[in-house]
């Protein structure tokens, strides 16, 4: 399991955690019923306070990710991945709308904004 | 949660200085940050905490007990580490050990040695021929060595350099994985706390601030930046102190949201670092000490 902070982003520390723990899941990396390390661990081994890992872990709980047992510690839950994956299609509708309208408003035509679109995805990996 | 360290109300004065009914409570199984000034009561703070001065009014209890009834029974449980040399000079940490171990039901000599060859501490040499590095690394081997549930360290990263303040970051870690110890320390490295601190403790002129959870503090407080004629009596009123220059000015805000919410996007909020706070809290109160509430 990888997690990486960094300390010049504007996120807070906790939601990094959370976010890159749920990256994890969806990636399958993570399976159901895997054990994280305790918040104790964590904290030590990122260099950070154990009320972080513990906010992290809560929110994380929060949402439906995993689960804690007491004296056992947190395992990442059974995911309903169809509905993540669903969520997460449909912030990218809404994102794609918000691009096409803009285009719009500048008069740039469905081809450019393809090629934009192809030249930012090749970018980015 | 549990608290292991409560004062309530606690006031204290000296000449020419006044600890002012002091509120402070620390839980159990985290670590607290203690800041502040220089010369705005840490030390004293740490000193009625230690029973080593005693308040004026108000109470100081420990582990739920107070120090009239249970003082031996409440320092058994404490591990305390000075930033100034309190060992004795001219003998050696093996003499030294001896002082001290009878007086610790608890004392533990396999953890005593596991400290002593992790630092790398010679027992046969004299004190006064250690660096300060060295004397620290003792001072916290003869805290860490009777079990003690509470370890209270008063600067105890000044004056060492960035790799043994590292691992030392390390043990206190190590310390806190059982979950049942408690660490409260004050320090001005507030570079430190980011790396361990969950609770930060604030005082200044000898009055509590505040004790927030660490993240808690840049989700609160932001460094506003913007052009200065935004500043008028009513919007000044939000902020703790206010640096001006010829190009803009500079504010601390301890309501985010509601700067946000006044200001809108005329104006840069940033992150604010303890240093930040301490600085401006400082500002704030030369200028107008009503801010707070």
């Amino acid at each position: 399991m990888h997690i990486l902070i960094s300390n010049s982003s504007k996120e807070p520390i906790y939601n990094q955690i959370t976010e890159q723990i749920k990256g994890l899941v969806l990636s399958g990396e993570l399976k159901a019923g895997d054990v994280l390390p305790s918040m104790r661990q964590l904290a030590k081994d990122l260099h950070i306070s154990v009320i972080t890992t513990k906010r992290a872990y809560e929110e994380l709980e929060r949402e439906g990710f995993i689960f804690s047992v007491v004296g056992k510690g947190s395992f990442v839950s059974e995911q309903n991945n169809e509905m993540i994956l669903e969520q997460k299609r449909k912030a990218i509708e809404e994102q794609l709308l918000a691009a096409i309208q803009n285009s719009k408003e500048i008069g740039l035509e469905l081809t450019e904004l393809q090629e934009l679109l192809t030249l930012l995805y090749k970018e980015d990996t | 949660m549990e608290n292991v360290i409560e004062l309530n109300n606690v006031t204290k004065s000296f000449k020419g200085f006044e600890l002012k009914d002091l509120s402070i409570s620390v839980k159990k199984g985290f670590v607290t940050g203690f800041i502040g000034g220089n010369g705005v009561g840490k030390s004293t703070t740490i000193k009625l905490i230690m029973n080593l001065l005693r308040p004026d009014s108000g109470e100081v209890s420990l582990f739920g007990m107070n120090y009239r009834e249970h003082e031996k029974e409440i320092k058994q449980r404490i591990g305390f580490v000075f930033d100034n040399n309190i060992l004795y000079e001219n003998i050696t940490l093996s003499e030294m050990k001896r002082i001290i171990k009878p007086a610790y039901k608890n004392w533990d000599d396999t953890i005593f040695q596991h400290y002593v060859n992790l630092f790398e501490l010679p027992l046969k040499k004299q004190i006064k021929t250690f660096s300060k590095g060295m004397l620290m690394k003792a001072s916290l081997t003869f805290a860490l060595s009777h079990h003690a549930e509470l370890i209270i360290m008063d600067e105890p990263t000044s004056g060492l350099d960035p790799i043994f303040r590292r691992e030392l970051l390390d043990i206190l870690h190590d310390i806190m994985q059982d979950g049942e110890k408690t660490i409260f320390f004050s320090t001005h490295i507030t570079t430190d706390l980011d790396r361990i601190a969950d609770y930060i403790t604030f005082i200044h002129n000898g009055q509590h601030i505040f004790t927030k959870e660490h993240y808690k503090i840049e989700e609160d407080y932001a460094i506003v930046k913007g052009e200065t004629n935004l500043l008028d009596r009513d919007t000044e009123r939000e902020f703790i102190g206010i640096r001006r220059s010829n190009y803009g000015f500079e504010a601390l805000t301890m309501n985010r949201q509601r700067t946000q919410n006044i200001f809108g996007n005329t104006v840069i909020l940033e992150k604010p670092t303890l240093e930040d706070i301490m600085l401006y809290t400082k500002k704030g109160n030369d200028n107008y000490v009503e801010s707070y509430s």
